[in-house]
């Protein structure tokens, strides 16, 4: 058995339904997609017991019906793990990992800038990565998004 | 004593991308430190999205001035996984070739910087100097000093000669003397070992705990490199040490990328030796099938990371970048906290070489007093090399000193 098979079967040994829902893709890459409300559990088992200590970043996705989240953790030996969770759209709440991550701070205020999620436990703080005047629910990376066309005028206080 | 905040930002010359910072400071003392990033957005995830794969290359390879090829390479490597594409062996070994003399010109330019912002100007002058052998190197082999556009999805789209193997081994050579000869003055002289010992200071629990990334973090004892632990192009092919070091501090990020000059420069003779005939590039449908893969690369900053989602189009439906900065700046901010104000510019630059040729200032309000003093980034500068010549530490003799050994 492969290291990376005997992580897929722990996770499956620990959290039953997360049978056939995790796959590994080639060498050092395993997917799991999980459910949002037992994401905090499985997330814990993999940083504290199967040694995923290093987090590289929280990807967003517009999936349409749903909004997507990738949280990539590695191991020291390379082996990363893409542990996926899918938000309600009109309603994204996930839950924030900076209790184990405190670098996660800014990659989630970016998730929460570009594609609206809203992220509970999270402090307040500078938003990143759009202007102080960016409007308010325009998120640029959501698929049905569209840049204003560019005027000609240029703006001036005068 | 009252407390003085200043903002510097967001032009600023010690970093790649424009970011405010604001000081806290009590006295001279750095009370606190905080960093407002995004101004250099440009939306590329975005515009990736609305261009074509091929597209893509040359758009990711201009996310960095400097990383330019890491991050070309980094998305190729998803978009090939996805693709299941058999890349041939030699444009592997390429790709391998043109990262690491990105890395070695990279990490040159950083110890030029990291001199300069000492006062030290003329370890400056020689290592750019040097850094000139590196770039004609990559401009004969790729015809562009930066963004060198060597990767296609597939392959590579140059080959490497015969001949211009042979100068890439000459260049190796006289580049090794130069930093060995770095690497004995950074190691014998007093007046360079006391201005950054103890500069900057990231313990190594911190290192971790913030996920540091690249020489930030290995300067910290954390022995992590993507071309080790998760290998790729041909670097599972070549042997090499991966340059860790305890001392935690500006000093130990020095030696760990002068350490890592050397292990380039070898990585650079075992590929030449060891390249395999045959082609360099296959040709790859330009509607990539749906799929999702994550690809990694040490750029010479750290880990960078690209993630990309396919549709089954000739578009793709997501690409993300976690460049290797965005990891380490949230570590400046510890490596500042109670420190003086005359290390903050070797310190940010300790993290980030990019430097801009732009006027930049330094506003400075007085708590208490509305009118704002301003104090332009060249005054900072000399302030700070003021501050060590009245505590001891001056360049001048040793400047001087390696003028004369060197003429």
């Amino acid at each position: 058995m492969t290291k990376e098979e005997s992580i897929q079967s722990e996770l499956i040994k620990k959290f039953g339904f997360l049978e056939g829902r995790t796959r590994i893709q080639r060498p050092r890459r395993i997917f799991a997609e999980v459910p949002l409300d037992s994401f905090k559990d499985i997330f814990e088992y993999a940083v504290q017991k199967l040694g995923f200590v290093i987090l590289s970043t929280i990807t967003g996705l517009d999936e349409g019906a749903a909004l997507g989240f990738i949280y990539h953790v590695g191991r020291e030996d390379g082996i990363m793990l893409n542990i996926k969770v899918k938000a309600d759209r009109v309603n994204p709440v996930i839950k924030t990992i900076t209790g184990y991550f405190p670098a996660a701070d800014i990659y989630e205020r970016e998730l929460m800038d570009l594609l609206g999620a809203k992220v509970q436990g999270l402090p307040e703080g500078k938003r990143y990565p759009l202007s102080d005047d960016w409007p308010p629910g325009e998120y640029p990376l959501r698929k049905d998004w569209k840049k204003e066309p560019e005027k000609d005028e240029v703006k001036t206080n005068a | 004593m009252h407390k003085v905040v200043i903002p510097i930002g967001p032009q600023h010359p010690a970093l790649k991308e424009p970011e405010s910072f604001s000081v806290t400071l009590s006295g001279e003392r750095i009370m606190k430190f905080s960093a407002r990033l995004g101004y250099n957005h440009r939306g590329i995830e975005k515009a990736c999205e609305e261009r074509t794969y091929i597209q893509d290359v040359y758009l990711t390879e201009r996310i960095c001035g400097i990383c330019s090829h890491s991050h070309s390479t980094c998305f190729v490597q998803a978009v090939e996984e996805i693709a299941g594409a058999p890349i041939p062996k030699r444009a592997l070994y390429i790709r391998t070739l043109v990262g690491e003399l990105e890395r070695i010109h990279s990490h040159l330019l950083w110890l030029g910087v990291a001199g300069h912002e000492v006062g030290f100007d003329t370890l400056l002058m020689y290592t750019w100097r040097d850094r000139e052998v590196v770039m004609d190197i990559l401009a004969m082999l790729t015809g562009n000093r930066v963004n060198y556009g060597i990767n296609t999805i597939g392959g590579v789209r140059r080959n490497v000669t015969a001949e211009q193997a042979k100068e890439i081994l000459k260049a190796m050579d006289t580049l090794e003397e130069r930093t060995k000869y770095y690497i004995q003055i950074a190691t014998k002289e007093t007046t360079l070992i006391q201005r950054l010992s103890g500069v900057g200071v990231l313990s190594n629990k911190d290192a971790v705990k913030l996920g540091a990334v690249g020489p930030t973090a290995r300067a910290s004892g954390v022995d992590r490199d993507v071309r080790r632990d998760d290998p790729y192009a041909a670097y599972a092919d070549v042997k090499f040490k991966v340059v860790t070091d305890n001392h935690n501090d500006v000093y130990g990020r020095t030696l760990v990328r002068a350490g890592e000059l050397l292990e380039s420069y070898s990585i650079v003779r075992q590929i030449i030796k060891n390249m395999p005939e045959g082609p360099i590039v296959v040709k790859v449908p330009r509607k990539i099938p749906a799929g999702e893969a994550v690809s990694r690369y040490e750029a010479p900053r750290g880990e960078d990371m690209h993630y990309v989602k396919s549709d089954g189009t000739e578009k793709p439906e997501r690409v993300k970048v976690r460049a290797p900065t965005l990891a380490n700046i949230q570590t400046v901010a510890r490596m500042l906290e109670d420190r003086q104000l005359a290390d903050l510019p070797i310190v940010i630059a300790a993290i980030d070489p990019c430097f801009s040729c732009t006027d930049r200032l330094t506003g400075v309000r007085r708590a208490g007093k509305r009118k704002k003093d301003v104090l332009k980034w060249e005054e900072l500068h000399s302030y700070s090399i003021q501050y060590y010549r009245e505590h001891g530490i001056d360049f001048t003799d040793l400047n001087k000193k390696m003028m004369k050994a060197l003429k």
